[in-house]
């Protein structure tokens, strides 16, 4: 994929995940810190379907954002063709193993299985 | 044996002479067989004109001919003496001390360029990369073949890219650029100026083939905008602004 691509790619992720994160701080804001943070508020947060797709949607902006930002980090730090595909390969497979995880948490307790 | 004392002695016969002087501290490296940088201080006397430049000469001159520098125009238009003065990338022959303010001086070879010897650097990276982003017009009919004599442009049109048609390939920017120091393979500041240059050239054809060599891993995207190169230009050229301009045309934002 072209750089310019990928880089409009995560301009554009940083750009929507900063909305949608005020969204999700300003959510926390209609209770208590430590009332936002009990177990049963958290858990009907999860099961509320349209948050759930929310933090989803976050948790794969960040994901998008934040490993592409390690990428280019780690191609400035050294470089080397083996080096450089490694570091390409390693963080687009940890970004999907991220992603994967967070999905799986949302989906089991929007489920009801947690 | 006998050449270098003949040598010091032809060229002793101007010494500068004057009240107020500097201490000039040179670094020292050639890296066949020094394990680390050396520097020798020298007291050189100055006028209020003198530059640096003179001054590294006056050491060549009457103390130690074996001082590698690299120089020729005098002027701040050959761009062959580029090293940091003072921990800032500056042109030898453009930089006064008077205007250092400094009682001592330090020069240096520039940094992110590898060292033949003292304060002279390699160049190869620098004219690679500016060779890679084809700096020159490219058209598929020329002024020759054309009906028209010339290609005729607005002063609006000379405007987009006439300061960036400055650039005396002196490295400084490079020198300053921080990606530079630690992405061995980045594009770098300078070659990045010129092919805005002949980007936002109304004459030029081949936008797309260099927007597309800079559209790289190690291309434009690299460049973190600290700014340093347009701080160091000696020409007044604006490398992060063309940067950012480029940048503009490979989001959509310029065409």
């Amino acid at each position: 994929m072209r750089e310019s691509i990928i880089m409009k790619i995560h301009y554009g992720t940083a750009l929507a995940a900063v909305a949608l994160v005020a969204v999700h701080v300003l959510m926390r804001l209609t209770q208590s810190f430590a009332e936002s943070l009990e177990y049963a508020n958290v858990i009907a947060n999860y099961q509320f379907l349209p948050y759930a797709g929310m933090l989803e949607i976050i948790l794969i902006l960040l994901s998008i954002h934040g490993f592409n930002g390690l990428r280019v980090i780690l191609l400035e730090l050294k470089q080397g063709k083996t080096y450089e595909k490694a570091v390409s390969y390693g963080c687009l497979a940890a970004m999907i193993g991220l992603i994967a995880y967070g999905s799986r948490t949302i989906i089991m307790v929007n489920m009801g299985m947690i | 044996m006998t050449l270098v004392p003949s040598i010091a002695e032809e060229q002793a016969s101007t010494p500068l002479s004057s009240a107020k002087s500097i201490t000039l501290r040179i670094a020292r490296f050639n890296p066949e067989h020094d394990g680390e940088r050396k520097f020798m201080e020298f007291t050189i006397p100055y006028e209020k004109w003198t530059t640096v430049l003179e001054a590294i000469l006056e050491v060549k001159k009457h103390f130690d001919h074996s001082v590698a520098v690299r120089y020729s125009c005098r002027q701040a238009t050959c761009g062959s003496c580029g090293m940091m003065i003072n921990g800032k990338p500056r042109l030898a022959c453009f930089t006064k001390i008077s205007e250092l303010d400094s009682d001592v001086i330090t020069v240096e070879p520039m940094n992110n360029f590898p060292i033949i010897r003292d304060l002279a650097v390699k160049f190869e990276r620098l004219f690679d990369t500016h060779h890679k982003i084809k700096p020159y017009l490219i058209r598929d009919d020329s002024e020759i073949t054309s009906n028209e004599k010339e290609f005729l442009q607005t002063p609006e049109e000379v405007e987009q890219y006439i300061q960036f048609s400055n650039c005396i390939k002196c490295g400084l920017c490079n020198s300053a650029c921080p990606t530079m120091a630690t992405d061995s393979s980045f594009v770098g500041p300078q070659a990045l100026a010129q092919a805005y240059r002949y980007v936002a050239d109304s004459r030029d054809k081949g936008k797309d083939t260099r927007l597309k060599i800079i559209d790289d891993s190690h291309g434009i995207w690299r460049c973190h905008f600290a700014g340093s190169c347009s701080q160091v230009c000696p020409k007044g050229v604006d490398p992060a602004m063309g940067i950012q301009f480029l940048r503009g045309y490979l989001l959509g934002f310029r065409s």
